[in-house]
């Protein structure tokens, strides 16, 4: 039953990629409107269009979203020694709604006074680049305001998340009444968490955002390791601390800027997704970094077809924050109340 | 006497700490400390709590730099070198290492080879053979497959041991390797460092048991107040006058009839 670290790696990365493959397929045969994946690339319509024009863009736009939430969060639990740290737990994700949604409400303003360079300002490039950057100003804060006598917290860092979150929800809301009601409703979506139908282009960006950071991540993953050992640690067996947790800071706020431009705050993918993962495969990162983003893909395309389905009767649909948040909330409480154990503690 | 330059592979002595100082805020800490080890040496650095032990091999880690003063390293200045560089020749086992996530002892020990390894860490068949030399060297290989969590103190600090040694340093630092130990595993730490030493590192640890110390150091070094005040021999070092006069308790002192080692013990008022 011990297999090789290489054969590990291979059966994980291949079990990862059939989930995604299965998950996309599925939330692509099931919908509103019945349709036949066979018929569809055959080009039969109306089949051929749902299939390729609505069905698979959300689908990839939910996997995306689910990878860079589900990377991030596993290496900002390495990061902060902690599982509780997740993206949205701890405020990135607040950060980087509240940059783009920042970027958002000057392209209004701007576009009532220039007219297109207004509206150039609120497509998708420069508004995930506005997520990005409130992404890293929030984790930069949190980092920061989580030291208590120079000495990180986790637990004060987390505290620090949710109250930026509360603060985040609050000046979006407010931000909301300055804005037309189109954008308006794009920043209520920031902050419910919503997989929808995006252009191919905004995917195309935020495809090349995700991928280039989570791969930043997966090349990072064996210092990883050793950052759970503590900064001294780490230093002594031979480890750049502060410029790799200052890349590691970099890709995890970019994945979720990303993510955060694409779908809103969606919650809880990378507390639930990397500690499922770590029980299968252990605590190494090589193994976890690539699984945990291939498992978060499957899970949230999962998730937001669930969503989709489970309304069908009524005729709406929840967007998928709402479920990853039904779900994530308990989750998080249960493993609160575990690591509050003494014997399963981080010290 | 820095001797980096040129000639036999290694300068000698491995670490040499030369008019040291250092202060936490205005707390002074040290105090124009000096002190040697050469390979193959076994030094004890012994004081009273708040001496300044653990600051001082902190900074020959590298882990903090002098205010003044010079630490060398193998002949590298250790605050100074890329990281990469001190961890390949020098390993440190903290007081109390962490255990944030539940690695076996074969991940954890595999962890020393770090400075020796690429971006992803991908053990070479010289990784592989350093790790099982340190778990046999440490009685670990029955348990290389267990998780740390689910060991005792004393075999936590065994795994803790065999990273260092797997790291294939030349300068092997111990931060009290035996506290919270039981005898057995004082004994089998202790031992495991001597065996470091016989094989040419130079190991220096901080430690508190004195008796210990004397039994299994080749040299002792005295710090009180930020000050060496006595180094060499653990027979001249641990006289009952120096001892009573450092840790401010009277002691018996005699000696290990087999060893000769010194023996001090507390004179305790019964009343």
């Amino acid at each position: 039953m011990t297999l090789s670290p290489a054969a590990r790696l291979a059966l994980a990365l291949a079990a990862g990629l059939l989930a995604v493959g299965l998950a996309v397929a599925a939330s692509c045969a099931l919908g509103a409107q019945p349709i036949s994946l066979g018929a569809a690339l055959a080009g039969a319509e109306p089949d051929a269009s749902i299939l390729l024009g609505l069905r698979l863009p959300r689908a990839v736009l939910a996997a995306l979203v689910g990878c860079a939430l589900a990377a991030a969060g596993t290496a900002l639990q390495a990061l902060l020694r902690n599982p509780l740290a997740e993206p949205f737990v701890l405020g990135v994700s607040g950060g980087a709604a509240l940059g783009g949604s920042i970027v958002l409400v000057a392209a209004a303003g701007l576009a009532r006074v220039a007219g297109s360079a207004g509206e150039a300002l609120g497509t998708a490039p420069p508004v995930a680049l506005g997520a990005v950057a409130g992404a890293i100003a929030a984790t930069l804060l949190v980092f920061g305001l989580g030291r208590v006598a120079g000495r990180l917290v986790p637990e004060a860092a987390l505290l620090v998340g949710i109250v930026f979150n509360a603060f985040v929800a609050g000046v979006i809301t407010l931000m909301k009444m300055l804005v037309p009601p189109e954008q308006a409703n794009r920043l209520l979506y920031w902050l419910l968490g919503a997989v929808g139908y995006e252009s191919p282009g905004t995917i195309a960006v935020g495809a090349a955002l995700v991928l280039g950071s989570v791969a930043v991540l997966v090349l990072l993953s064996a210092r990883l390791n050793l950052l759970t050992l503590g900064d001294e640690e780490a230093a002594t067996l031979g480890l750049d601390v502060r410029r790799v947790r200052a890349l590691v800071f970099f890709a995890a706020s970019a994945a979720t800027g990303a993510a955060v431009a694409l779908a809103g705050m969606v919650g809880f993918v990378g507390l639930i997704v990397p500690h499922l993962v770590r029980r299968v495969v252990g605590p190494d990162h090589r193994l976890l970094v690539p699984a945990s983003a291939l498992f978060g893909a499957a899970f949230l395309v999962l998730a937001d077809a669930g969503a989709r389905l489970a309304f069908l009767p009524l005729g709406t649909e929840p967007p998928v924050g709402a479920v990853t948040a039904f779900l994530g909330g308990p989750f998080f409480l249960w493993l609160l109340r575990r690591s509050a154990r003494p014997e399963e503690g981080t010290a | 006497m820095t001797a980096a330059a040129a000639g036999p592979p290694w300068p000698d002595p491995l670490v040499d700490v030369a008019g040291v100082s250092f202060t936490y805020g205005d707390r002074p800490a040290l105090e124009d400390v000096s002190f040697a080890a050469r390979a193959g040496e076994f030094v004890g650095l012994l004081g009273p709590n708040g001496a300044g032990k653990s600051t001082l091999v902190r900074l020959v880690a590298g882990l903090a730099a002098p205010a003044s003063g010079t630490v060398r390293l193998t002949g590298l200045d250790p605050h100074a070198a890329p990281r990469r560089a001190v961890a390949r020749v020098c390993a440190f086992v903290p007081q109390e290492p962490r255990l944030a996530w539940p690695f076996t002892v074969r991940e954890t020990v595999m962890m020393g080879r770090a400075p020796h390894q690429g971006l992803l860490a991908l053990p070479t068949r010289f990784d592989r053979g350093a790790v099982d030399g340190a778990l046999e060297a440490c009685d670990l290989v029955h348990l290389a497959g267990r998780r740390l969590d689910a060991l005792s103190g004393g075999e936590r600090r065994r795994v803790f041991f065999a990273r260092a040694l797997a790291q294939e340093p030349r300068v092997l630092l111990l931060d009290e390797p035996t506290a919270f130990l039981d005898l057995a595993h004082q004994v089998a730490v202790m031992h495991m460092a001597r065996v470091a030493a016989r094989g040419g590192l130079s190991v220096v640890a901080v430690l508190h048991d004195l008796n210990l110390a004397a039994a299994a150091c080749d040299r002792l070094v005295v710090l009180s107040g930020g000050r060496v005040v006595a180094e060499g021999a653990p027979a001249a070092v641990l006289t009952a006058e120096r001892v009573a006069a450092v840790w401010g308790v009277p002691v018996w002192r005699g000696e290990d009839g087999t060893s000769g080692a010194p023996v001090v013990h507390p004179v305790m008022d019964r009343r």
